[in-house]
């Protein structure tokens, strides 16, 4: 026991977790608690919007695999988290999101800035506490800590009432928390594993589906092992690329609404599909009726609530994808299956590989596609890429080669225009010797464009790389495809000009109309040592293909358009 | 009712966690029946009995819902044949007719109820058992005339060895 300000407890607890970072805006409600920061030895990221503070403290969750903290100030400060916090949950990202709230006798009685920020976020997050006293606070790091990083990871928010922050108390500091009603399951069922094995083993023409489990449990080289022991290829949910690298031979790339030919094909086709790892939205599926229609599907995943939620499996693995993983390699090899030689399986993989969806397009204008590979080109194996929301990110999913867990970061389930900038400036907190791009749509671009000044200030140097139609690109495509090219609300005529905007911040802002001039100023950028906006105007027609209607089946997907 | 599926869980006694169950029911579009609440048998832990129209893969999504939460430490499908199920119900009957009183008394006493309050123009029955019990009595007394009634939702409890807590449970 330790007498202590609750403020003090926090920051001690804190670091016990073994937070460096904290990215926050402050406000009536927690200035004790950043007054107390001034003596600790803690990073506080100075963000412009708390919306950007959440979506960098999932960033950098992403980069790093450690819980990423952000810090609000009661009322709205809380209410603009709620995006990032929901983000980050719906994506299995480890974040904890610091609230301030109105004194403990002023609850409820909708005091200046009073929020209801437990009830607001109740659905958006795993889970959330009210510390009730200064002792409790301890308690509820710990727990939000671990919650937030173990089992299927997830959006943790603390309410902190400012009184508690400032009263005295003797604390005390758990070393650990023992859940009754939280058991995560780490170790899959030996009868699952050899159940699941057993399938692999006689199956003809296997592929499987990995998704972001793999990165955050760590799995990528056992998928490895086990893709190239079965000879399956495989396909990757946008959450999971990275997971299985692009340049391998068995690698299909997306799989879903905007899969690659060869990923939705061969998954059609499947006599067994294992999917690791992944939730099966719609936009993986496509329509269920005619997914994967002649497969045995097996389903790994740490979350049990996601088997058969949306796709009847044929055998499910509860646990850990790495350790599942290691456990089907090791029963497959005591099974002594020969390793699959179904040539004809594995050379239409090949083949289908070739195969790209084409846009129509207009004048001179660079194509979206080649663009994103002159980008990857120019940047080391081990850079990370994050993306905005809508075309820019599909064709980021597609034609940007991941080769590493961590190194594509993007938000898949809630699809939030404005996440790639502060996730990047998230990133470069974790990785700061690691360049980071975000690859932006210009309407995205502007939703969190005034996180600028914090990669200016913070010294946090990233790149934004705009492919700029000038238009909310993915809307005018269905208008384009699907509602009879009718544009409604989707111009955005030319404003802002995002290299004089880039410049008012400090930033270096540049528009390259070649791709020797986009190849030139990436590398400048590189070394820079400051952000830099790269625009790069496109043509505002050019579609993202191949799309899957809405409704339709994987293998319904335009090709052309 | 008949149709209708029991649920039975453990939840931890504490603030806001009902409102986190009934606010999950809501979000995931489950339509629940009845829902009862109190303390069980450990202190600091309450049991909650729900009745659902559901089955299959919602039926199923349910339990995987509920079993995920953090506050919630047990979860289980009740099986019907193995379970002592009971609603309890407080009806308020219209009795200015001394035929209707008649009436009603009689009807109580067959369904082993309880009267719990005599004024001149009504009285209050209390009558316990399965839904099914309760749906009948009301079928039986409907043409003397409910004032006002009210039902609890049932709790159940599982027959012999069975029960919801796992006793290796930590904590
Ligand atoms: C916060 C938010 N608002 C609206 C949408 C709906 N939406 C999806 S993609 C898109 C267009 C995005 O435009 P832009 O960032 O320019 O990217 P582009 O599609 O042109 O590449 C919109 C409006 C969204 N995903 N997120």
């Amino acid at each position: 026991m330790v007498e202590m300000n609750g403020s003090q407890a926090l920051w001690e607890s804190l670091m016990k977790e073994g937070a460096k970072n904290v990215f926050g805006l402050p406000g009536g409600s927690v200035i004790p608690l950043c007054d107390e920061m001034l003596k600790q030895d803690i990073r506080f990221i100075l963000a412009r919007h708390e919306q950007g503070a959440a979506h960098m403290a999932d960033g950098y969750a992403r980069a790093s695999g450690e819980v990423g903290v952000c810090l609000a100030t009661s009322g709205p400060g809380a209410t603009n988290l709620i995006t990032g916090i929901a983000s980050a949950n719906i994506d299995s990202s480890p974040v904890v999101a610091l609230c301030g709230q109105v004194a403990r006798e002023l609850i409820g009685t909708d005091a200046f800035q009073e929020v209801d920020i437990i009830g607001v976020s109740a659905s958006v997050t795993k889970y959330n506490i009210q510390t009730r006293s200064a002792a409790e606070i301890p308690y509820a790091v710990k727990t939000a800590f671990q919650i937030a990083n173990t089992g299927r990871k997830g959006a943790v928010l603390i309410d902190l009432p400012k009184d508690v922050t400032t009263e005295i108390m003797d604390v005390k500091f758990p070393e650990n928390i023992v859940f009754r009603g939280y058991h995560p399951v780490y170790q899959p069922d030996r009868r699952e594993i050899e159940w699941a094995a057993t399938l692999l083993a006689r199956a003809d023409k296997p592929v499987i589906i990995a998704g972001g489990g793999i990165i955050s449990s760590g799995a990528s080289q056992e998928l490895v092992s086990l893709s190239e022991y079965l000879m399956a290829p495989t396909a990757i949910t946008l959450m999971g690329k990275g997971a299985f690298p692009a340049d391998h031979p068995l690698s299909l790339g997306l799989c879903g609404m905007h899969g690659t030919c060869a990923a939705n094909t061969m998954v059609s086709e499947a006599d067994v599909l294992l999917i690791i790892g992944a939730r099966l939205t719609d936009r993986t599926t496509g329509s269920v009726k005619t997914f994967a229609p002649n497969a045995k599907i097996i389903h790994i995943d740490i979350d049990r609530s996601e088997i058969d939620k949306n796709i009847d499996t044929v055998t499910r693995v509860i646990g850990d994808a790495k350790i599942s993983l290691q456990k089907i390699l090791h029963h497959l090899s005591i099974l002594r299956s020969s390793t699959a030689t179904n040539d004809v399986w594995r050379k239409k993989c090949q083949e289908l590989r070739e195969v790209n969806g084409v846009s129509k397009t207009n004048g001179d204008y660079l194509k979206a596609p080649e663009v994103v590979k002159t980008l990857r080109k120019a940047l080391a194996r081990d850079s990370i890429v994050t993306t905005e929301v809508g075309q820019c990110q599909m064709w980021a999913a597609l034609h940007y080669d991941a080769y590493l867990p961590r190194t594509f970061l993007t938000s898949g389930g809630l699809g939030t225009m404005g996440w790639g900038f502060p996730a990047a400036i998230g990133a470069k907190a974790a990785k700061p010797n690691v360049t980071v791009v975000d690859i932006a749509g210009d309407g995205s671009f502007g939703m969190t464009e005034n996180n600028l000044a914090t990669s200016v200030k913070e010294d946090l140097p990233v790149i934004v790389m705009i492919l700029n139609n000038n238009m909310l690109g993915m809307v005018a495509q269905w208008q384009r495809l699907f509602f009879g090219h009718r544009y409604s609300a989707v111009e955005l005529k030319k404003t802002p000009d995002f290299v004089k905007l880039a410049q008012a911040y400090g930033a270096e802002g540049v528009r390259v109309e070649s791709y020797q001039e986009l190849e030139a100023a990436i590398r400048r950028a590189i070394k820079s040592e400051i952000a830099t906006v790269i625009d790069v105007p496109i043509d505002p027609e050019e579609n993202v293909l191949p799309i899957v209607p809405p409704g339709m089946g994987l293998k319904d997907a335009l090709m052309e358009a | 009712m008949s149709k209708d599926n029991i649920i039975a869980f453990l939840v931890e006694d504490k603030p806001g966690v009902l409102f986190n169950i009934s606010n999950m029911f809501r979000r995931r579009g489950f339509n629940i029946n009845s829902i009862s609440v109190g303390n069980a048998e450990d202190t600091g832990i309450s049991r909650m009995t729900i009745t659902i129209d559901a089955e299959g893969r919602s039926l199923n999504q349910v339990v995987e819902q509920l079993d995920k939460m953090v506050d919630v430490i047990e979860v289980k499908r009740l099986d019907k044949l193995r379970t002592v199920i009971r609603e309890l119900m407080l009806v308020k009957l219209r009795t200015i007719d001394p035929m209707a009183r008649e009436e009603a008394l009689g009807y109580i006493n067959s369904n082993h109820g309880l009267i719990l309050d005599i004024e001149p123009e009504s009285i209050i029955a209390e009558v316990t058992g399965e839904p099914e019990k309760l749906d009948n009595f009301l079928e039986q007394v409907k043409s003397i005339g409910i004032v006002e009634m009210s039902r609890t939702g049932i709790t159940a409890l599982e027959k012999g060895q069975l029960k919801l807590k796992r006793s290796e449970l930590n904590g």
